[in-house]
């Protein structure tokens, strides 16, 4: 861990070195001066690759008492939330665009193509919903980066049952995302907000279960039992941790949510 | 582009002044028929109907208010589906019962559950209605008349497709009434997500898309303007583009940013009077 810390740093100030960076502390809204931000003259946390791409310079000594100083933590409270979907509207979007881009979707039977597509269309709407409101209530600092980076190595963009699993594992995942992200939400405007983006975000999540069946057991997966608990009727509902978790074979660049449960 | 801060959208005076509008526009709708179901109600609360009270009733800035109008919305799905199953208008159609099913299934667990936190909370839970699915008799969704399986399975899709899409916008305005209580908030979305799974697989049965699109019924003239109203207002509102105080179709251009694509996006929220009044079409008593 030790050892990973200190490559990073390493690379930081490679990076600093060439590009100007300013490394200035952040105070947090409790006052605590818990961790550091970049701060680019001009430039967006360029975020990707920036902690990735390990230096093997081992000139840095000084050892750190923060695990992951500069990995972006997403916060806590409404901007964490926020950056916390913005997240995974960034993954569900860059996926959707691939798919949009793969040989399954320029081939498949026209419903199949329209639904992809709303879906393309819904959840890029939805991270420049997120980047301009972000941008619009807090500082550029605290904003997640806008080009996260993500993985689709296991995902077969010609292949219509792992376009269509992959698709249902991400919305699914997203309604569970929201629906356990509304009670740590602090103003009631975003409450309603993210309860405007979640029902499109089910209702995403049903059309492509119903077009994954095809037999009599499957009509009913739009809201399967494996989904839907039977016996309440309630669909599922996670905290970010577990959502990130379970996320993060996707998610390329590394951040942090250690201020939200 | 000039965003506009959220907070400065969402000031008192802008939620009142936005709710009063919408709420003069409703009247129209209510006092057309079925006894007006927001109007002002005297005091001597025990001479009313049960959809009196349900109109009056729903404080929906409390949490219980909210719980008893989502208790109500779901005696009425509940009704409806196990209805519709036992009608056999859906016998022929395997597909169309098995969704149906399903759907049954769940509104009778949302009833169960939401009586039993009413309870747990020391609170009396809201008396089932009774409900008429005919709407005075001008509709036969359980061929119950001898309309004949394609109306009356035409009118079951219909009807559901009301219910849902209420559902899921009704559920959503009350969620600002019960931050604070997270099992309840969390509970409430938990169900409205749920709402949403059935919204979008009864359009598709009924060969939609799954999602709103500006604010377009996808239901026909049903030649009855009681109907037809309550139709309207079930997806008011839907055409909304302005999300937090930005135009959402101007964060970027292409098909992601057309106003049909932004107003699918994002659904809408009814108010608790909105969702009281397209409800009480189809309360008798």
């Amino acid at each position: 861990m030790l050892r990973r810390s200190r490559i990073r740093l390493t690379k930081l100030i490679f990076i600093m070195k060439n590009k100007n960076v300013k490394v200035e502390s952040f105070v947090s809204k409790n006052g605590n001066k818990r961790r550091q931000f970049l701060k680019m003259s001009g430039l967006a946390i360029a975020g990707s690759g920036l902690i990735l791409s390990c230096s093997d310079d081992d000139d840095f000594t000084e050892p750190t008492p923060d695990p992951d100083p500069n990995t972006f933590d997403l916060g806590g409270g409404d901007l964490g939330v926020l950056n916390y979907a913005y997240a995974l509207e960034q993954l569900e979007a860059e996926f959707y665009t691939k798919v949009v881009n793969g040989s399954y979707w320029s081939g498949a039977a026209m419903e199949e193509k329209q639904i992809l597509e709303d879906l393309y269309n819904h959840e890029v709407n939805h991270r420049e919903f997120f980047k301009a409101a972000l941008n619009a209530n807090f500082d550029a600092e605290v904003v997640l980066p806008e080009s996260l980076e993500f993985d689709f190595s296991s995902v077969d963009f010609s292949n219509r049952d792992s376009v269509l699993s992959t698709a249902k594992l991400l919305e699914d995942t997203g309604v569970k995302a929201y629906n356990g992200a509304g009670k740590l939400i602090e103003t009631a405007a975003y409450l309603v907000i993210a309860g405007k983006i979640v029902s499109v975000e089910a209702r995403h999540a049903a059309a492509i279960r119903s077009i994954i069946g095809n037999d009599m057991d499957d009509f009913k997966l739009f809201a399967g039992d494996d989904i839907v608990d039977p016996n309440t009727g309630l669909d599922g509902a996670e905290n970010p941790s577990v959502i990130i978790n379970a996320a993060g074979g996707f998610i390329v660049t590394p951040f942090t949510a250690n201020q939200l449960p | 582009m000039n965003l506009i801060k959220f907070l400065d959208e969402f000031t008192t005076e802008n939620l009142t002044k936005k709710g009063a509008s919408r709420r003069d526009a409703f009247s129209t709708f209510s006092s057309l028929g079925k006894k007006a179901a927001i109007a002002a109600v005297p005091f001597g609360m025990a001479t009313l109907s049960n959809k009196a009270k349900a109109a009056t009733m729903f404080q929906t800035d409390n949490a219980v208010g909210a719980l008893q109008l989502a208790l109500t919305l779901e005696y009425l799905e509940a009704d409806f589906y196990a209805k519709a199953l036992a009608s056999g208008v859906l016998s022929s159609n395997a597909k169309a019962e098995a969704i149906y099913q399903q759907i049954s299934m769940h509104e009778s667990a949302h009833v169960n559950l939401l009586k039993n936190t009413l309870e747990s909370l020391g609170e009396n839970p809201v008396s089932e209605p009774t409900f008429d699915f005919t709407v005075d008799g001008n509709f036969d969704p359980f061929n119950e008349n001898n309309s004949g399986n394609e109306v009356a399975y035409a009118q079951l899709l219909i009807l559901a497709q009301a219910f849902e899409d209420t559902g899921v916008r009704a559920y959503k305005g009350q969620a600002g009434a019960l931050m604070g209580n997270d099992d309840l908030l969390t509970a409430a979305l938990q169900i409205h997500s749920v709402e949403a799974r059935h919204a979008s697989e009864i359009r598709r049965l009924r060969g939609l898309e799954g999602w709103i699109t500006l604010d377009n019924t996808g239901i026909p003239d049903l030649g009855v303007a009681a109907a037809n109203e309550g139709v309207e207002a079930v997806y008011a509102g839907e055409e909304n583009l302005i999300q937090g105080g930005v135009d959402v179709s101007t964060l970027g251009s292409g098909s992601p940013f057309t106003a049909e694509a932004s107003s699918q996006a994002y659904d809408e929220i009814l108010t608790g009077d909105e969702a009281t009044a397209i409800a009480s079409l189809f309360i008798a008593s």
